[in-house]
C-alpha cells in the first residue's frame, strides 16, 4: 500500500495583533489576556489562503499539486469557486483542478483526511477570519490564520510526516451554529457540549489507537483542535498523552475551520524526528488523525517568526474591519465593480503580478506592455518576468487622505525592485510613521475592493519583516 | 523631429470666458450659451458666421452635439474633443490647425465643464469599466511626490521647500483677488497655508486647484483677416502638444522633480515661435497650477528658473505681478478654479486681457517691449501626461 502524508507546509498568520486587554479595557470588564491575530481591512481567506499557499509553492523546488482544495468557514463567494482565485494567483496550470470544502468547522480536516486517501498530490489551503459580537467570547478567542499543506506520497519526494492512521466519529447535535445570512455564530449551553463531546472523544482516540496498532505512550504530541475550551482541558487531562501542543490561544486564537491545519503546521514545527503526532478534532464529532514525523527540514517561515513580528491594531480599528463600527466613508464616489472579461485579459498581471520584459533591453514594464518604451525591443515579443517573489526598495512615497478607501489614509509608495521594475503601488499592514524612503517591501496579494459583490483582487506590497 | 508650426498663420480675434464658480443655478448647456454668446457678440459674429466649432469637454458631454444641441447651430461641423486637463488648449489647437489649413474662415473653440452636479468632492473621472489593477491614487497624492522628491535632489530643506510652494498658492490668491471671474477671491498667507493640514503628503486643500463649472470660448481666423474683426489680435506663434509614454511611472531614473512632456512641449513652442530665451521674451504666462508642486516644477520645465532654481526665483517674487516674468496673474487654477473643459481657453483668456491692455488695473502686467505670451496647460500625473504650450503674440513677424 502506498504511504501517504505531508510533503510540505506553510502557516500564514496576518500582519496586526488586537491585544485583548483593549477589549477589557473598553467595556470595563473581562479579563481574556493575550492577543488575537487580526485579518487587515484587505484581507480575506483566499488572500490569507494564498499567503500561505505560496509559502509553500514558491522557493521550495518545482513543486506541481494536481489539485488545490480551499476549505473555510467564511468564503469571499458562494456558488463561485474560491479555489479559483489562489489557482490563478499561484500561476498554476489550467490541469490543476481547483476545489472548495467550504462551510462547516471540520470541513478542514475533512479535506485533509480526504487528500489523506487520496492518490494524488494536492494543496490544501485552509484558512479562517472569525467574527464575534464586540465582547463576546468568539471574539475574544477567535484569531485569523490560513495554512497550507501539501500532501502526496512517498514517491514525491521525502515526506514530512507519515499518515499513521485515524478514526472518524460523527455524530449530529446542536453544539454551535450560524446562518449563512450571519456574521458570527450561536452556541448552545456549553455544559451540555462538553458531556456530548467527551464520550465521544473517547470513543474516536480508542479507535484511532486499534486502526494504528499504537499505544496512548506512542504518541508523543495530541493537538487538539476545537471551539470548546472546556471539553479541550478534560480531553487534555483524561487522554494522558505526554505532551499537549500550545493551541496558540494566547498569540493567535482559535482559527476555526483552518484551525486543524494551522495547528498541524505548528506541531510538525516543532516535532523532531520519528515523533508521533495525534491530531484530535472536536468539531460534529470527532477525527483522529496521526503523523509520525521524519526527518525533513523545510524553508517556509515558521508560525512562530511570523507570531513574532506582529504590529498591534487599536481596537476602534478592530470593529472597523470586522464591519461591527460602520464609519463615515470620504464623500468620494465608491468604486464601480470590475470587468469580467477586462480582468481574464489581464489575469496574468492582476492575479500572477507578471510583468513583461523587453526582448533586447530585458527592461521590466509594470504592467506588462506589448509594446516597449525603448525602441531596440521588438513589439510583441516581451518575455514574462513575475513580480510576485521579489523585493524592492521605496524610492519615495506618500499619504493620500483624499482616495476612497476601506481603511483611511492610503499609504502610496513609488517601489524599485531589485532586478528592475518599478511601479507606483500601495503599501499594506504598515502605519505611516513607519514608512521611510529605502525600506524594503515584497507583493502581497490583496483585496482592493469589493462592488456588486465582485471581489477585486490585486497586489500591493508590504514591508519585509 | 520639430514640428513646422504655423506661426503668424492665424489669429484669435475674439475670447469670452463665464465666472468660474459652483454654478447651482446654471447647467452645461447655461454655460456654453454663456460664454459662446460673448465672444460672438464682442467680435459682432452670429454663429451663422462661425464656419467650424470645436468644443471641449473632459466628461460633460459626448460628441459635437455637447454645443450645437444648445447653440442650435444648423449644419455646422462640431468636434468634441478631450485630452485630460488639456481639453480646452486641444479644442483651441484644432480650430487653429482647421483655419491654418485653409479649411475654414472662422473657427470657433469652446471649452466647458459641470462638475458640481456629481455630488462628491474633487474632480472624479468617469468609470471605465478596467480590469481593476489600475491605480487608484488622487491627483494631489501623485504631485505631493514632487515635494521630497525636489528637497532631496537639490538639497532644500522640506520645510522650507514646503513655504516655497505655500507661496506660490498666496501669489496665485493675491492675483485671483483680483479677478471677478475667480472662483476664489480672497488673499491667504503662506504661513496660513503652511499651518493647515495635510490632504496628501504635505499638501493641504489650498495647494490644490478649486473645482468649478465654467466655459470659455475663442475665435480663430487667418492672420491676414484679423484686423477685419479687431483692432488688437492675438497672433499664434507657436501650438505644441506631447502626450507622454507613461515611462516616468515604471522607470526607476524617473525622478518626479520634472515632468519631460512639459519640458519636450516648451522646447518646441520656443523652437516654433524662435524664442532663445524665454525669460527675456515673454511678457507673461498662464502656467498649470493644478497643485503647488507643479507650478514650481514648471518653472524649471519651461525655462523660466535654471534646474534647481525655481525654489529661490519663487522667494524672489520673480514669478508675481511685479515680478521678471508674472505668471498666472488671473489666479491660475489656484484661485480661478478648474473646469476641466474650459481652462485651457480660460488660460488664454488671460493673454488676450494683459497683452491687449484690458486686464483690470490692480493686477495689470507691467508694460515692457515684450509682447509675447505663454500658455502651458497639462493633464494627467507625473510619469504620464499629455502637455500643451502655446505662445501668442501682438504683432506679426
Amino acid at each position: 500500500m502506498t504511504v501517504r502524508g505531508i510533503l510540505r507546509t506553510a502557516g500564514y498568520v496576518p500582519y496586526r495583533r488586537l491585544d485583548r486587554s483593549e477589549i477589557n479595557d473598553f467595556f470595563g470588564s473581562g479579563t481574556s489576556t493575550g492577543q488575537r491575530s487580526v485579518a487587515a481591512h484587505d484581507e480575506d481567506t483566499v488572500t490569507m489562503g494564498f499567503e500561505a499557499a505560496r509559502s509553500l509553492l514558491w522557493g521550495q523546488g518545482n513543486l506541481q499539486p494536481n489539485s488545490i482544495w480551499f476549505s473555510t468557514a467564511n468564503p469571499p463567494y458562494m456558488e463561485k469557486t474560491n479555489a479559483n482565485v489562489i489557482h490563478s494567483a499561484l500561476q498554476l496550470p489550467e490541469e490543476t483542478q481547483a476545489f472548495d470544502f467550504g462551510g462547516g468547522l471540520k470541513s478542514g480536516v475533512g479535506a485533509l483526511k480526504t487528500a489523506l486517501h487520496s492518490s494524488e498530490q494536492i494543496l490544501l489551503i485552509q484558512s479562517d477570519i472569525r467574527n464575534g459580537l464586540p465582547s463576546g467570547e468568539d471574539e475574544h478567542n477567535s484569531g485569523d490564520a490560513a495554512a497550507a499543506l501539501l500532501v502526496g506520497d512517498e514517491g514525491d519526494g521525502t515526506l514530512l510526516a507519515r499518515y499513521v492512521g485515524g478514526s472518524t466519529v460523527t455524530k449530529e447535535f446542536i453544539d454551535r451554529w450560524r446562518s449563512p445570512k450571519e456574521e458570527t455564530s450561536k452556541t448552545w449551553e456549553s455544559r451540555f457540549v462538553e458531556s456530548t463531546y467527551l464520550p465521544l472523544v473517547d470513543q474516536a482516540w480508542g479507535k484511532a489507537l486499534v486502526n494504528t496498532g499504537l499505544e496512548t505512550e506512542d504518541i508523543d504530541t495530541l493537538v487538539l483542535v476545537g471551539q470548546n475550551q472546556r471539553v479541550k482541558k478534560q480531553v487534555a487531562k483524561s487522554l494522558g498523552v505526554k505532551e499537549v501542543l500550545d493551541d496558540l490561544s494566547q498569540t493567535i486564537g482559535n482559527s476555526g475551520s483552518a484551525e486543524a491545519a494551522v495547528l498541524l503546521v505548528s506541531a510538525l514545527e516543532n516535532a523532531k524526528p520519528k515523533e508521533k503526532i495525534a491530531l484530535c478534532v472536536i468539531a460534529d464529532g470527532v477525527e483522529v488523525l496521526i503523523f509520525e514525523k521524519n526527518d525533513v527540514q523545510q524553508n517556509a517561515i515558521t508560525l512562530q517568526d511570523q507570531i513574532a513580528k506582529g504590529g498591534n491594531v487599536p481596537y476602534r480599528k478592530f470593529l472597523q474591519w470586522k464591519g461591527m463600527l460602520p464609519v463615515q466613508p470620504p464623500n468620494r464616489p465608491t468604486p464601480t465593480r470590475i470587468s469580467a472579461s477586462a480582468a481574464i485579459r489581464e489575469s496574468e498581471w492582476k492575479h500572477g503580478f507578471v510583468a513583461s520584459k523587453g526582448d533586447q533591453t530585458g527592461l521590466i514594464h509594470m504592467p506588462p506592455s506589448r509594446v516597449s518604451v525603448n525602441a531596440e525591443d521588438e513589439i510583441d515579443a516581451m518575455g514574462q518576468e513575475p513580480m510576485g517573489n521579489k523585493i524592492g526598495t521605496v524610492a519615495t512615497f506618500t499619504i493620500d487622505h483624499l482616495v476612497y478607501s476601506e481603511n483611511p489614509p492610503v499609504i502610496f509608495a513609488v517601489v524599485d525592485f531589485v532586478g528592475g521594475g518599478r511601479i507606483p503601488i500601495e503599501i499594506t499592514d504598515v502605519d505611516p510613521d513607519d514608512v521611510a524612503i529605502g525600506i524594503e517591501v515584497t507583493p502581497t496579494f490583496r483585496k482592493l475592493f469589493t462592488a456588486d459583490g465582485i471581489h477585486n483582487y490585486f497586489w500591493k506590497v508590504r514591508p519585509v519583516r | 523631429m520639430a514640428s513646422k508650426g504655423i506661426k503668424d498663420k492665424v489669429a484669435i480675434v475674439s475670447i469670452g470666458c463665464t465666472p468660474f464658480r459652483e454654478h447651482w443655478d446654471k447647467s452645461k448647456d447655461d454655460l456654453v450659451i454663456d460664454a459662446t454668446t460673448e465672444t460672438l457678440e464682442a467680435v459682432g459674429l452670429t454663429k451663422e458666421e462661425v464656419d467650424a466649432y470645436w468644443v471641449g469637454t473632459a466628461q460633460s458631454g459626448m460628441s459635437g452635439l455637447t454645443l450645437s444641441m444648445p447653440m442650435k447651430l444648423e449644419g455646422k461641423p462640431v468636434t468634441r474633443v478631450e485630452n485630460y486637463c488639456a481639453t480646452g488648449s486641444e479644442a483651441l489647437r484644432q480650430a487653429c490647425y482647421a483655419v491654418a489649413s485653409g479649411a475654414y474662415d472662422v473657427a470657433m473653440a469652446v471649452g466647458v465643464e459641470k462638475v458640481k452636479d456629481s455630488g462628491y468632492q474633487g474632480l472624479n473621472a468617469f468609470p471605465t469599466p478596467t480590469a481593476g489593477t489600475n491605480r487608484t491614487l488622487t491627483a494631489a497624492a501623485m504631485y505631493s511626490l514632487v515635494l521630497p522628491a525636489y528637497a532631496k535632489k537639490y538639497g532644500v530643506d522640506e520645510d522650507q521647500l514646503r513655504m516655497v510652494v505655500a507661496k506660490i498658492a498666496e501669489k496665485n490668491h493675491y492675483n485671483g483677488a483680483r479677478n471677478p471671474l475667480a472662483q476664489f477671491r480672497r488673499e491667504i498667507s503662506a504661513e496660513q497655508i503652511c499651518e493647515m493640514a495635510a490632504v496628501a503628503g504635505r499638501l493641504s486643500v489650498f495647494d490644490c486647484a478649486g473645482v468649478a463649472d465654467g466655459a470659455a470660448a475663442a475665435i480663430v481666423v487667418p492672420a491676414e483677416k484679423a484686423y477685419d474683426y479687431t483692432d488688437k489680435p492675438l497672433f499664434v506663434k507657436a501650438l505644441s502638444f506631447v502626450s507622454g509614454n507613461g515611462s516616468g511611472l515604471m522607470d526607476p531614473n524617473y525622478d518626479y522633480t520634472t515632468f519631460p512632456e512639459c519640458e519636450a512641449a516648451a522646447r518646441d513652442a520656443y523652437q516654433q515661435a524662435g524664442i532663445d530665451d524665454p525669460k527675456e521674451a515673454l511678457a507673461m504666462a498662464e502656467v498649470h497650477d493644478c497643485f503647488t508642486p507643479t507650478e514650481l516644477v514648471l518653472m524649471e520645465d519651461l525655462g523660466f528658473s535654471e534646474r534647481g532654481e525655481a525654489w529661490n526665483d519663487v522667494l524672489d517674487g520673480n514669478f508675481g505681478l511685479e515680478g521678471s516674468l508674472p505668471v498666472n496673474t488671473d489666479g491660475g487654477l489656484k484661485s480661478f478654479g478648474h473646469p476641466v473643459g474650459a481652462s485651457g481657453i480660460r488660460m488664454h483668456y488671460e493673454c488676450w486681457l494683459q497683452l491687449r491692455n484690458e486686464a483690470p488695473e490692480d493686477r495689470s502686467i507691467p508694460q515692457t517691449e515684450r509682447n509675447l505670451g505663454l500658455v502651458h496647460n497639462l493633464g494627467g500625473y507625473p510619469g504620464e501626461m499629455v502637455s500643451f504650450v502655446s505662445i501668442l503674440g501682438t504683432e506679426i513677424g
